[in-house]
């Protein structure tokens, strides 16, 4: 009687498939959609004259011209020294006349804490290059961030990320990020 | 009738199938998985700016989208070289984010909607006023919370 040819072996199939999936999976790089995340002043329907004066200490005034200079508090900077002068800006660590004021405040965590009453102010052209606006943004932002990491560090002893949800409150009581972007001046 | 004469006459089994439609399956779900649906045709020349502190975005059902980039140069002809909008599949004029956003929100569940970020996908060589307005528009719809969609540096 014939013998049956025993089938060709699929067990190792598997094995191959599972090799091909790990090899799709390293690599290809699956781009994750990142960016600088802002939030926008609510809309007001008459734009509100500057009725709120803050005093010019507590305002750092950054301008960005239409040839992508910047003006920081009258000074012409580059991108790179930005990120100091905002921090400096916001500690006023010794407490010097012409940075911005500190007004006592309770936090959780840290009691009575000074807490700097400093705004960012950004002015930019119509004609500024979008790239350099998101430069400027991310220096402060990554300024805030920087000084919120440090505060984190020296407080608790970990990374402003790991910290629990209220614990980010507080030390976000102490730095705030105020960033306040004025509406480019239309008249040309 | 020796042990030397398999080979005569007998036909090769035909290879077995069975493990095909495994191998396929998994293909499949590869790629469910892992491609992000490309749900709008890009009609822009989109290079975005590089940042550092950047931020992922998590869900992407909560996410809509705006581009502005030069348009691609099969539209050139038609459009020029000036930076524009982009919305979904078609080109757009600053008037049309405030309709596109209500558009949005309205697909979306009620619990959802304050959730909803805004992502500009916006050309590095854009000059600020386009963007200024868009920014002035979604002001003016209450989609607040944006993100500048950058490449880490």
């Amino acid at each position: 009687m014939a013998r049956k040819t025993p089938e060709v072996p699929a067990a190792s199939l598997a094995d191959i498939a599972f090799m091909l999936l790990i090899f799709f999976l390293v690599t290809t790089t699956m781009d994750v959609d990142s960016g600088l995340e802002r939030r926008l002043p609510q809309w007001q329907e008459q734009q509100p004259e500057d009725d709120q004066q803050i005093k010019e200490r507590n305002v750092f005034v950054v301008l960005v011209n239409r040839n992508n200079d910047l003006l920081v508090e009258g000074e012409i900077t580059r991108i790179d020294d930005l990120r100091e002068k905002a921090k400096e800006f916001m500690l006023n660590p010794n407490n010097e006349d012409n940075l911005p004021e500190k007004e006592p405040m309770e936090v959780p965590f840290f009691g009575q804490v000074n807490v700097t009453k400093g705004v960012i102010s950004l002015r930019n052209d119509l004609d500024t290059k979008y790239g350099t606006y998101i430069a400027v943004q991310n220096e402060l932002v990554g300024a805030i961030n920087e000084l919120r990491e440090d505060l984190a560090k020296s407080k608790f002893g970990k990374s402003y990320a790991d910290l629990e949800r209220d614990q980010q409150k507080a030390i976000k009581m102490i730095i705030p990020s105020r960033i306040s972007e004025a509406e480019p001046k239309k008249a040309k | 009738m020796s042990k030397f004469r398999k080979s005569g006459g007998k036909e090769l089994p035909p290879i077995s199938t069975a493990s095909l439609p495994d191998i396929v399956f998994m293909l499949l779900f590869f790629f469910m998985v892992s491609t992000t649906m490309r749900e709008v045709t890009l009609l822009v020349k989109i290079k975005l700016p590089s940042a550092t502190e950047l931020s992922k975005l998590e869900k992407k059902s909560l996410v809509s989208y705006i581009y502005v980039g030069e348009p691609k140069k099969e539209f050139q002809k038609v459009f020029g070289v000036a930076p524009r909008i982009q919305l979904n599949d078609q080109w757009a004029n600053v008037g049309d984010i405030q309709d596109y956003i209500i558009a949005e929100r309205e697909a979306r569940d009620e619990a959802d909607q304050k959730l909803m970020i805004t992502s500009l996908k916006i050309d590095e060589n854009t000059k600020m006023g386009i963007v200024t307005d868009i920014k002035q528009e979604l002001r003016k719809s209450a989609a607040l919370h944006i993100n500048y969609s950058s490449r880490r540096k």
